[in-house]
């Protein structure tokens, strides 16, 4: 495994123009940009997502993908036989078709903030039910994956000018904070840095 | 047909710690020793230096540095009445793959058992009488004064920094003054604690208690080990349990044994080899070697004079079933012993949430922390308490990787601006007692063979079968109470406890540290090896690591595992050798 590349493909997507409108719209909700700063918008999640989808990750090719498949009690973990990418395909399938069928023809990026706060809840409890796909599963899977895209080095397409690490105060990469250890419960102001330096370190 | 080699006189199944350590002591005493190991090399400036190790996704979310469940996992369920279904990806356990096994992403908190561990079964029935019905926990077979010098052999080897608590008799200010007798304090002195540790070592002696560094191998200065090999200070980074070290800072067996063994001219390591099954003779008791795969599927016939698991726990019991060596255990009959006293770790944590005090968690290491062992084994009178066994409470600080650690406070939210409020205001300015208990064995708990799911290979997956038991419950619920106690003094706004409640669950990581399976002990009839971690059915074959605890004791399980294997390797020197045959006549 250690012979792969690390780093996804940033030419290889794996979502159509609506699919991505769609995970675009629901990272949002699930950190949002307010006035305790940025969120997955600016954290460009959906590329994160995107790339991941169309790597080893989304193929599940690390993941035990031999059958026979059962649902499994809730202490079994992921039982389905979709890996992610295909989950999410499946599920975001679904979703849209919901959306479409209960809120006038509109996709979910077209709906309010509290219509998909809405939806989203719903799928979160098991109050939401989709043909062939477990809608609990799914919203699990994408705040998962949400968060990965939050706070994982930038060099993965998530974590923008590391707007994710800064919001937290968390410095990054580095390797070396025997200068901080007497810190006595005071606060330090260390800017982040990611695998590949910091934006402003590029020349033009 | 699978192609013959020239035989070797030791084979060794797999190549962490337990490997490199049997590997040095066996090479040195002038034996011809062949480790196979399935995973790759790995070395600290190829595979993990400082400007790739400190990478959360790559080697905790996407698993870079485990075993790859696509080519074979093992099946979970928690009792009888459930079908086991595989385990698609790592989740509360994290095992290890390719040259160091484990050993490489541990976070180095490197603890003796206590003397009482040793003899749990006769220790707690001597002062509380009979153990309850269903609980199967029984003594190691070896003392802990037996072990005393080869643990301070281990801590030596790695560099361990910590405090004395009970050097030779004599009770040390400052140290756990429950441990057993040293004859050596740790080479090292103790980490650089920050602020969280201070609060929580204030609040414990307000309660009587007495808190001392955790023992870590994370260098708390430039060392120098007995075998010429030098580790370089820790530098608090934060990315120890999960990752390599890229300083050369964490003793693993590519910083401490491998430099010196890999240049031996009696030493070779096949990589990329997987075995496949242990071979006997016609008799059935004397092991002949191994076979063994190479990645282009050829099959390899090794024989060896003798033979050594030194693979994770998990795959060295499923060996032994693969390889029909011993019988698989029955709970239902209660016959059979390979799979037996199946245990784990049953933790806990209380978080504490400061107003206006930072923890600054990103300042960090594996094993920095206080600790306190007052609730931990028989340190305690568990007179009406419902259980047997403890274990420690500790402060760490080992890390703020964002997407693994990121405290919010009870009622937070768990997406939306709630949770991003609550995740912005309190990321460093948290921090958490965690409780680290035992694990007792009981009847049902097992692994055996999966009937339906296999490997790459087409060969039956290991299943395990476990739930938390009324022990580990009554337990976890008596020490998360302790912990609370303390965490409520650590100056905090608030709290909120992590209690270890309902059924075992595979997913959410809790720690490596799966025990039992080829179970240690006095005769054949409770026991898979002899106090000498030699197989009872067939002497020359050893088993080494945590599957041979009988249970687990309130402690990591790594500095137990280790002085083990060098009890084993001064056994097969000093008696096996000059006398092969079974060491402990049945």
């Amino acid at each position: 495994m250690a012979d792969q590349p690390a780093l996804p493909d940033p030419t290889r997507t794996f979502f159509t123009a609506a699919e991505r409108a769609c995970v675009r719209a629901i990272s949002a909700r699930l950190i949002p940009s307010d006035d305790t700063g940025p969120g997955a918008e600016e954290a460009d999640v959906v590329t994160f997502i995107d790339r991941q989808l169309a790597g080893f990750y989304g193929r599940g090719e690390r993941w035990y993908t031999k059958g026979p498949f059962s649902e499994g009690t809730e202490q079994q973990g992921y039982q389905f036989e979709s890996p992610p990418a295909g989950l999410y395909r499946k599920a975001l399938a679904a979703l849209d078709a919901h959306c479409r069928r209960t809120h006038e023809g509109k996709a979910f990026d077209e709906l309010g903030a509290e219509v998909q706060d809405g939806i989203l809840t719903a799928m979160e409890e098991g109050e939401l039910e989709f043909e062939g796909v477990a809608a609990t599963a799914f919203f699990e899977l994408v705040l998962d994956n949400t968060i990965e895209g939050f706070f994982s080095d930038p060099i993965y397409g998530g974590n923008r000018d590391m707007v994710g690490w800064r919001l937290v105060g968390f410095p990054g990469a580095r390797y070396d904070y025997r200068d901080y250890l007497d810190h006595d419960g005071k606060r330090l102001d260390i800017p982040p840095v990611g695998l590949a330096g910091r934006p402003e370190w590029k020349t033009p | 047909m699978a192609k013959k080699l020239p035989p070797v006189d030791v084979v060794l199944v797999g190549f962490g710690w337990t490997g490199a350590i049997m590997a040095q002591e066996l090479t040195e005493a002038g034996l011809q020793v062949l480790a196979l190991e399935r995973g790759g090399w790995r070395d600290t400036p190829t595979h993990f230096p400082t400007t790739v190790a400190p990478d959360e996704l790559r080697f905790y979310w996407r698993h870079e540095m485990f075993q790859d469940t696509a080519r074979e996992t093992l099946t979970f369920r928690n009792n009888d009445s459930q079908t086991a279904l595989p385990m698609r990806r790592w989740g509360s356990f994290l095992p290890g793959s390719g040259v160091g096994g484990s050993g490489v992403h541990w976070n180095g908190q490197t603890f003796r058992f206590l003397p009482s561990d040793f003899v749990a079964a006769s220790h707690n029935t001597d002062r509380y009488g009979p153990l309850p019905e269903g609980m199967t926990v029984q003594d190691y077979g070896v003392t802990y004064d037996e072990l005393e010098t080869h643990f301070d052999r281990f801590e030596k080897l790695c560099g361990i920094g910590g405090k004395a608590g009970n050097l030779r008799g004599a009770l040390q200010a400052g140290g756990n003054p429950f441990e057993g007798r040293r004859s050596d304090d740790y080479p090292n002195p103790p980490m650089e604690m920050t602020f969280a540790q201070k609060q929580f070592g204030m609040a414990a002696r307000e309660l009587g208690l007495n808190p001392f560094p955790a023992p870590s191998a994370n260098m708390s200065r430039p060392y120098t080990n007995p075998l010429g090999v030098q580790l370089a200070p820790c530098t608090y980074c934060g990315f120890c349990e999960k990752y390599g070290c890229g300083n050369y800072s964490k003793a693993i067996p590519q910083t401490t044994i491998l430099p010196v063994l890999m240049g031996k001219h009696n030493f070779t390591l096949k990589t990329h080899n997987e075995v496949l099954e242990i071979t006997r003779d016609s008799s059935g008791r004397r092991a002949t070697g191994v076979t063994h795969v190479d990645v282009h599927g050829e099959v390899f016939e090794q024989p060896a004079e003798i033979v050594i698991l030194c693979a994770y726990p998990l795959q060295n019991a499923r060996l032994m079933m693969l390889s029909g060596i011993g019988r698989t255990y029955d709970p239902r009959s209660g016959e059979g012993l390979v799979g037996k006293n199946y245990c784990y770790q049953v933790v806990s944590s209380v978080d504490v949430f400061y107003e206006d005090r930072y923890t600054n968690q990103f300042v960090g290491a594996g094993a920095l922390g206080m600790v306190i062992d007052e609730y931990n084994g028989d340190n305690f009178d568990h007179a009406g308490l419902g259980f047997i066994g403890g274990g420690y409470l500790a402060c760490w600080t080992t890390n703020a990787r964002p997407i693994e650690t990121h405290r919010t406070p009870e009622g937070t939210p768990e997406w939306g601006a709630g949770w991003k409020k609550a995740v912005k205001e309190n990321f460093l300015k948290s921090t958490g007692v965690s409780t680290h208990g035992a694990s007792m064995a009981y009847a049902q708990n097992r692994l055996d063979l999966d009937p339906t799911y296999t490997d790459v290979y087409g060969r039956p997956l290991l299943r395990m079968t476990y739930d938390f038991t009324p022990n580990d419950r009554a337990m976890t619920a008596y020490l998360t109470e302790r912990a609370t106690e303390i965490a409520k003094r650590m100056g905090g706004r608030e709290i909120k406890v992590n209690a270890r409640e309902g059924a075992y669950d595979s997913m959410p990581y809790q720690t490596t540290h799966n025990t039992g399976g080829t179970i240690m002990g006095s005769t054949p009839a409770n026991s898979v090896v002899n106090r000498y971690l030699q197989s009872w059915d067939v002497p020359n074959l050893f088993v080494m690591g945590a599957g041979v605890f009988p249970q687990n004791a309130g402690y990591n399980p790594t500095g137990t595992v280790a002085a083990l294997t060098y009890w084993a390797a001064e056994a097969i020197k000093s008696r096996y050798l000059p006398d092969p045959g079974p060491m402990v006549r049945a």
